[in-house]
């Protein structure tokens, strides 16, 4: 189970998470969705401890992050899997090394066994012949397949997939989160989903929270998000650039710290109620 | 009442926000503040970080087949550029100091002159400083894409330390493979000597070699040696260190890889003075 409690945090005098809570329940996937640049990653990246907390604290399985010695921590991320954005393959090894990476440094698996491991999971994402290339010789789909099977070659508790389907064209896409939902169903995945593919993710998660302003001012089940009520995220959903949401930029306070746009201004101009 | 006419409510008064004017003077000792303050918290995390490399370096596991080919990489595709570099070195070294010697009568100590400046200074100093350029620079790139790209991230997400994996291997390439450079800068500078002073200039070829083998002592091969492992130790920290802090985006990584060689350059011959007053 995933806990996040009052999370802070400031890049100099620019607040980007402005107390986020967030419960993610095990075996529950959450789709965490937001305009661009609204911190969507950074609260990813809190979830495993590789960004600090200004407040607030993150749980994982009950156990605070921040109270862990290195290696609990080294324990408690060898539970956890973590598709970066750019996908972070090693551009120095093949795609086979890449998947066995984890599996020969953290395991004690023998080369036989990490072999049929590694095999099994470029399977599952279709990259069985693309073994012996490098990431530079892949395309952007196949990248990000190798980033999955990456991130699945441990058998994680849980996942965080940072945009697995940015820039990627629809049918590509689609295959991706078809075989992320597959694997979902098969292995009982707890975890969190980035993305902007709407609503083709309604379709492999439980829950849709909505960032913005530095807040979650959306928490909905997948079902209701589709028609939601709440006139931001409906705005969202719909792509609609008329809305509570604006898109303003940043502005400097009189106290000279710089804030996100406030979803309180947008709502009182657009005269819907605040949620 | 205006604020200006009263000292007390002057001073009391609260630092205008980021957008307002600040008083020259007191801008002057903000910025040299925030600069002090800086330059410490970075003296602080390059401390911290070369502890940790040590520390991971005197503890299994140790990365060897990494280290090797580092040593590879930073030794021998460095062995041409070094050979060149050293043969010309000696070349103008003796060039140099041949009419002055001849003047004193001494052309006979051409060998000792050119062996002893060598050896003792400029080997491991030529060396090293050549090995910043074409090895600390790339490996301070390459670390610092990897930071970029998550990809020192995703090995810390993994349960692992980035270090073992990229700064430890380097810096046991560092220290095997200086060594070994300086010592073949020498000799190929030597040897470049000898072409100038005996086939060009005629000075006889046993005087040459002979009077270096009574003036050349173990003590200044192994000081050379020490010298080079220390020069090592310095460029793998200062090249790691900038890459591996590196500022996101591809201006970060330019500006990281011109840091290091500045850096790891200056500190070389900075090092190089402290050095030769504890060794010679």
């Amino acid at each position: 189970m995933i806990c996040i409690e009052g999370l802070w945090k400031s890049f100099g005098a620019q607040e980007v998470l402005r107390g986020v809570s967030l419960q993610v329940q095990p075996g529950e996937f959450l789709a965490l969705v937001g305009l661009s640049g609204c911190g969507k990653s950074l609260l990813l990246k809190h979830v495993v401890r590789l960004m600090e907390p200004d407040r607030g604290r993150v749980l994982v399985n009950g156990q605070d992050l921040a109270a862990l010695s290195r290696r609990e921590l080294e324990a408690t991320r060898s539970r956890m899997g973590y598709l970066f954005q750019n996908s972070a393959l090693f551009d120095s090894l093949t795609v086979y090394d890449n998947v066995a990476f984890p599996l020969r440094e953290k395991t004690r698996l023998g080369e036989g066994e990490i072999r049929r491991k590694v095999m099994s999971e470029l399977e599952v994402v279709g990259l069985q012949n693309a073994e012996e290339k490098y990431p530079a010789q892949l395309s952007g789909g196949m990248v990000k397949r190798a980033a999955l099977a990456r991130t699945l070659a441990r058998d994680p508790e849980i996942v965080l997939l940072d945009e697995p389907t940015t820039g990627l064209d629809p049918i590509v896409s689609g295959a991706i989160l078809r075989l992320f939902a597959s694997v979902h169903q098969r292995r009982n995945l707890t975890g969190i989903l980035v993305s902007h593919d709407i609503p083709a993710i309604f379709g492999i998660v439980q829950k849709v929270a909505m960032l913005h302003g530095g807040k979650i001012v959306a928490l909905e089940a997948s079902a209701e998000a589709r028609a939601s009520r709440n006139p931001m995220l409906a705005q969202f959903v719909n792509g609609d650039p008329e809305g509570p949401i604006q898109l303003i930029e940043s502005r400097e306070e009189p106290d000279g710290r710089t804030r996100p746009p406030e979803m309180e201004d947008a709502v009182k101009k657009s005269g819907l109620k605040q949620p | 009442m205006d604020t200006n006419d009263n000292p007390s409510q002057t001073l009391i008064e609260p630092l205008p926000s980021r957008g307002g004017q600040r008083r020259p003077g007191l801008r002057f000792f903000t910025a040299a503040g925030a600069w002090l303050l800086s330059l410490l918290a970075h003296l602080g995390r390059a401390g911290v970080f070369f502890t940790q490399t040590l520390y991971c370096t005197a503890t299994p596991p140790l990365k060897l087949r990494l280290a090797v080919k580092q040593i590879w990489f930073i030794g021998w595709k460095s062995i041409g550029v070094i050979c060149l570099m050293a043969i010309f070195t000696g070349m103008v070294l003796a060039l140099q100091a041949y009419p002055t010697l001849r003047q004193l009568g001494s052309q006979g100590f051409l060998g000792p002159l050119v062996a002893l400046s060598l050896i003792r200074e400029l080997g491991p100093v030529l060396s090293a400083l050549m090995v910043t350029g074409r090895a600390g620079s790339s490996i301070a790139a390459e670390i610092g894409i990897r930071r970029t790209n998550e990809q020192i991230d995703a090995i810390e997400l993994m349960g692992l330390n980035p270090l073992r994996y990229l700064v430890t291997p380097n810096l046991l390439a560092f220290l095997v493979a200086l060594p070994l450079l300086a010592a073949m800068f020498d000799v190929a500078a030597i040897l470049g000597g000898y072409l100038v002073g005996v086939k060009l200039l005629g000075l006889n070829a046993g005087s040459y070699f002979g009077e270096m083998g009574s003036y050349v002592r173990m003590h200044d091969i192994l000081g050379g040696l020490y010298k080079s492992a220390s020069f090592g130790l310095l460029i793998a920290w200062v090249c790691c260190y900038k890459g591996y802090y590196t500022e996101p985006g591809a201006q970060g990584v330019s500006i990281a890889t011109t840091q290091a060689v500045v850096n790891s350059s200056v500190l070389i011959l900075a090092c190089d003075y402290f050095v030769t007053a504890l060794l010679f």
